[in-house]
C-alpha cells in the first residue's frame, strides 16, 4: 500500500462515476470546501467524469485567500522592519497586500524566508538572539496544531525573540455562514479530509441536522473525491441528511486528540474576517492570553494600518460559490496567476489559480465545462 | 566527491596552498591571477590551445555551420548529491549546444569568485568540470577570472560558452514541430530540481535522490543517426517539460497532447513533488532531452534513446496535434484532460 497510487486508479475511478450517473435523477449543488480538493477536481479532470445535473460549487476552504488584506499588510508592515526574520510559507509571498507583496518587501531588502514547518521558524530564532524572528501562522484547523506547537516550544524554552502573525480560521462556522445566506444554493457539502484529521467530525453533527444538509468527509485523491460524491449524492436522492466519514483512513469522529489539547492550550476562539467575505462570529483562533507574550501584533505596532482591495477583484463572490472563476470579468485579463488582484489567484489551492492554470476559461473550451 | 581536494593531482600545488581562501588580488591580473591560471586552471584543463595563454584561443573547427550557445551558473548549494556547480556548467552549454544537433568541440569558462571562497572548494569545481569536458569530448580553451568582495557573491558563479559544428543538411529547431509527431523523453522527469530542493534548507526525503546532470550529445547524436525523422531536440531544464513543450508548442504553432501516466518519474522524485505540492512535469532536468519525430520514426528513436546508457527509462509520451494551436495538454489517469500551462513565476530558484 502505497496510499497514493491506489487512490488514482482510473478504472475504479469511472466505475465510480458511473454509479454516480447511474443514481443522479436531478440538478444537485455539491460544496467541496477546500481547496486542495478544488486543485484535485480541476487537475484530475474529475468534473468532466460527472453528470451534466452535478454542479459543484467551490469553497471557502483555501487559507490563502481568506486571510484578510489587512493581515497581509500587517505582514508587510512588519516583514519591512530592519532587524527581523519573517519566515512565511512559499505560497503567502506572492498575496497582494495594499502596496506590494512579501516578495517585493524581500527585494527591497526585507529579511522574508520561506520555511516549511513553523519550527524551523523557532530554530531561527533560537540561532539569532539579536533578531526578532516572526512566522506568519495562517490557515485552517489543518496548519494549526504545528502553528500552536511553535508557540508552545517557544514558550517552554524562554525564547524571548520569537512571535507569530495569527490569522487562523475555522471551517465549521462559515458552512454555517453559507447556508444562512441569502440565494445559497448549496444542498451538500464535501467537508475538508485534513480539517477533521484534526478536529474530528462531531461538530458537523448539528449543522448537518439543522440545515438539512448532507456532510461528507472526503480526502483529496480521485477516488476519494467520486467517493465523497457519491456518498453526498446518494444521500441527497433518498432525502436523507447525516454526516459520513468518507475518508476513514485518516479521519476519526474525534480526530486528533493530543492535537486538540494543544490546540485548546494555546488558542481560544475569536471573530475573524474572512477575505471577500467579511467578519463571522467565532470564526477564527487567537493566541490565549496565557501565549499573548508571543502575539506579533501585539509585539510590532501595526495597528493603524489602511488597506484597500481591488475594486475589480470578485474574490469574495467567488469564495462564497456564487460566482465561478471564469465568470469575473476579470478572470485571465486584468487578473492572472503573474499580476493576481485577489488571493483566489496566487494560492495553489485558490479556485480563480486552479481554473487558470489548467486552463479553464470561459471561452468555447477543448477541455472541461468549468 | 572527494571530502578534501586532492591537490596532488595538480602538476604544481604551490600556489593555491599558499592561500587557503580566495583573496581579492586573485582576480587582480597580476601574480596571483597568474598563479591560480597556472597552477590550478592549466593543470585541471590541460589542452595545447590553453597552453597558449594567449588573449584569445585560436581554433580550427572542422568546415560546416557553427552552433554557439552561453549559460551561466548560479546553483545553491554549489555541491549536490550527483553533481556540483562545475559538471553542470560543462554539461549545461553542451546539451545546450546538442540540441541544435551539432557536435559541441570548445568550452569556454568564466568564474566570478567571491572573496574568502575556499581553494580546496574551488579545485574541486575545477577536477569536476575537467573530468565532464574529458568524458565528453570537449577541451575548455579560454577562461577568465573576476573576485568580487565577500557578500557580493554567494562563493562561485561560472558562465560558460561553446560551440560545435552541424552535420550538413540537418534542420531541426523548435518551431518545427508537426501535426502527427510523436513525443519523446529520454527519461525520469524531475530528477535535478528535486536533488537540489532535497539538500537546501535540510529537508530530507528518506532515499537520496541524485541530479542527472549529464552530457546529452552522443544521445542525441544516436537519435539523428537512427533516423533522419527528427524535428526537434530540446533538454527540459528550467521550467521542466511543461515548459520546454509550451515554447515548441508556441513556436510550431501546434497543440501537444501528452499523457500523464507515460511520464516517468522515479518514486522518490514522486513522493518529494507530493510532500511540496510541486508537479515534476514543471520541475527541472540537466540530462534529459525531449524529441519530437514523425510518427513513423517514433521506434526507431526511441530503441536508439534506450540503446543509450542515459536512456533507460525512456518513454513515448504523446503527440502534437493541429487541434488547439500553442497550447500542451495532459489526459489524466482517471480519463479526464487539462491544460498544462507555462510556469508563472519560480517555482524553484537557482537550481542551476
Amino acid at each position: 500500500m502505497k496510499y497514493l497510487s491506489e487512490f488514482r486508479d482510473g478504472e475504479i475511478a469511472r466505475r465510480i462515476a458511473g454509479e454516480i450517473r447511474r443514481i443522479t435523477t436531478r440538478h444537485w449543488a455539491i460544496m467541496e470546501v477546500c481547496g486542495g480538493q478544488t486543485h484535485s477536481i480541476i487537475r484530475n479532470g474529475i468534473d468532466q467524469l460527472l453528470p451534466p445535473e452535478l454542479e459543484l460549487i467551490h469553497g471557502p476552504g483555501c487559507p490563502v485567500c481568506v486571510t484578510p488584506l489587512e493581515v497581509i499588510d500587517k505582514a508587510l508592515a512588519i516583514a519591512a522592519q530592519r532587524g527581523v526574520i519573517f519566515c512565511s510559507f512559499g505560497d503567502m509571498l506572492r498575496v497582494p497586500g495594499t502596496g506590494g507583496d512579501l516578495f517585493r518587501v524581500k527585494s527591497e531588502g526585507g529579511d522574508v524566508r520561506v520555511v516549511y514547518s513553523p519550527l524551523d521558524a523557532v530554530n531561527l530564532a533560537r540561532a539569532n538572539p539579536s533578531k526578532e524572528v516572526v512566522f506568519f501562522g495562517i490557515g485552517f484547523e489543518t496548519t494549526a496544531p504545528a502553528n500552536a506547537m511553535s508557540v508552545y516550544a517557544a514558550k517552554r524554552e524562554g525564547l524571548k525573540n520569537f512571535s507569530i502573525l495569527v490569522s487562523h480560521m475555522l471551517v465549521p462556522p462559515a458552512i454555517e455562514a453559507i447556508m444562512t445566506s441569502p440565494g445559497n444554493r448549496i444542498q451538500a457539502f464535501l467537508a475538508a479530509g485534513h480539517v477533521c484529521s484534526v478536529m474530528g467530525y462531531r461538530e458537523y453533527l448539528p449543522l448537518a441536522a439543522r440545515f438539512r444538509t448532507p456532510i461528507v468527509v472526503t480526502g483529496f485523491e480521485p477516488l476519494d473525491i467520486f467517493e465523497g460524491i457519491r456518498r453526498a449524492v446518494g444521500q441527497l436522492e433518498r432525502g436523507e441528511a447525516s454526516v459520513e466519514n468518507a475518508y476513514t483512513r485518516a479521519v476519526t469522529i474525534d480526530g486528533n486528540l493530543p492535537a486538540r489539547k494543544i490546540l485548546a492550550e494555546v488558542f481560544e476562539v475569536t471573530d475573524r474576517v474572512w477575505r471577500g467575505i467579511g467578519v463571522l462570529r467565532k470564526s477564527g483562533w487567537r493566541l490565549s492570553a496565557a501565549y499573548r507574550d508571543f502575539d506579533a501584533e501585539v509585539r510590532f505596532a501595526v495597528s493603524n494600518i489602511s488597506s484597500r482591495e481591488s475594486s475589480l477583484c470578485h474574490s469574495g463572490e467567488v469564495l462564497q460559490g456564487a460566482m465561478k472563476p471564469n465568470q469575473c470579468p476579470a478572470f485571465g485579463k486584468e487578473c492572472t496567476p503573474r499580476k493576481p488582484l485577489g488571493a483566489t489567484m496566487v494560492s495553489s489551492e485558490g479556485a480563480c489559480a486552479a481554473y487558470y492554470n489548467h486552463g479553464r476559461f470561459p471561452a468555447p473550451g477543448m477541455v472541461g465545462n468549468g | 566527491m572527494a571530502d578534501s581536494p586532492d591537490f596532488n593531482s595538480l602538476t604544481c600545488p604551490a600556489a593555491p596552498r599558499d592561500y587557503p581562501n580566495i583573496v581579492i588580488a586573485h582576480g587582480g591580473g597580476g601574480r596571483l591571477s597568474a598563479e591560480l591560471v597556472e597552477h590550478l586552471f592549466l593543470p585541471a584543463f590541460r589542452n595545447e590551445t590553453l597552453e597558449d595563454l594567449g588573449d584569445s584561443a585560436v581554433l580550427h573547427p572542422p568546415p560546416g555551420r557553427v552552433a554557439f550557445s552561453t549559460d551561466s551558473f548560479v546553483v545553491r548549494p554549489l555541491f549536490f548529491p550527483g553533481g556540483c556547480i562545475g559538471d553542470l556548467a560543462v554539461n549545461g552549454t553542451i546539451n545546450d549546444i546538442a540540441m541544435s544537433g551539432a557536435m559541441p568541440l570548445y568550452l569556454s569558462a568564466g568564474f566570478i569568485l567571491e572573496e574568502g571562497f575556499p581553494m580546496a572548494s574551488l579545485v574541486r569545481i575545477a577536477e569536476r568540470m575537467a573530468k565532464a569536458a574529458r568524458e565528453a569530448g570537449v577541451q575548455i580553451v579560454a577562461g577568465d577570472t573576476k573576485v568580487v568582495e565577500r557578500g557580493h557573491g554567494d562563493g562561485c558563479y561560472i558562465n560558460t560558452s561553446g560551440f560545435g559544428v552541424l552535420p550538413e543538411g540537418l534542420r531541426i529547431g523548435p518551431a518545427m514541430a508537426q501535426p502527427g509527431d510523436a513525443v519523446l523523453i529520454s527519461g525520469t522527469a524531475g530528477d535535478h530540481g528535486m536533488a537540489i530542493l532535497s539538500v537546501r534548507e535540510g529537508l530530507e526525503f528518506g532515499s537520496l535522490i541524485e541530479s542527472d546532470c549529464a552530457p546529452l550529445h552522443t544521445m542525441a547524436r544516436r537519435i539523428l543517426d537512427a533516423t533522419p525523422h527528427v524535428h526537434v531536440l530540446r533538454d527540459p531544464t528550467r521550467g521542466g517539460v511543461a515548459s520546454a513543450l509550451n515554447e515548441i508548442a508556441a513556436k510550431s504553432n501546434a497543440g501537444i497532447v501528452i499523457d500523464e501516466r507515460n511520464l516517468p518519474v522515479q518514486p522518490a522524485v514522486q513522493a518529494a513533488c507530493e510532500l511540496l505540492g510541486l508537479d515534476p512535469v514543471y520541475v527541472a532536468n540537466e540530462g534529459k532531452l525531449l524529441a519530437i519525430v514523425a510518427p513513423e520514426a517514433a521506434d526507431a528513436a526511441l530503441a536508439a534513446m534506450k540503446a543509450h546508457p542515459l536512456g533507460g527509462n525512456a518513454a513515448i509520451l504523446g503527440e502534437v496535434t493541429s487541434r488547439h494551436p500553442g497550447m500542451v495538454l495532459a489526459r489524466t489517469a482517471i480519463g479526464g484532460t487539462r491544460v498544462i500551462p507555462m510556469q508563472t513565476g519560480e517555482q524553484l530558484p537557482r537550481i542551476c
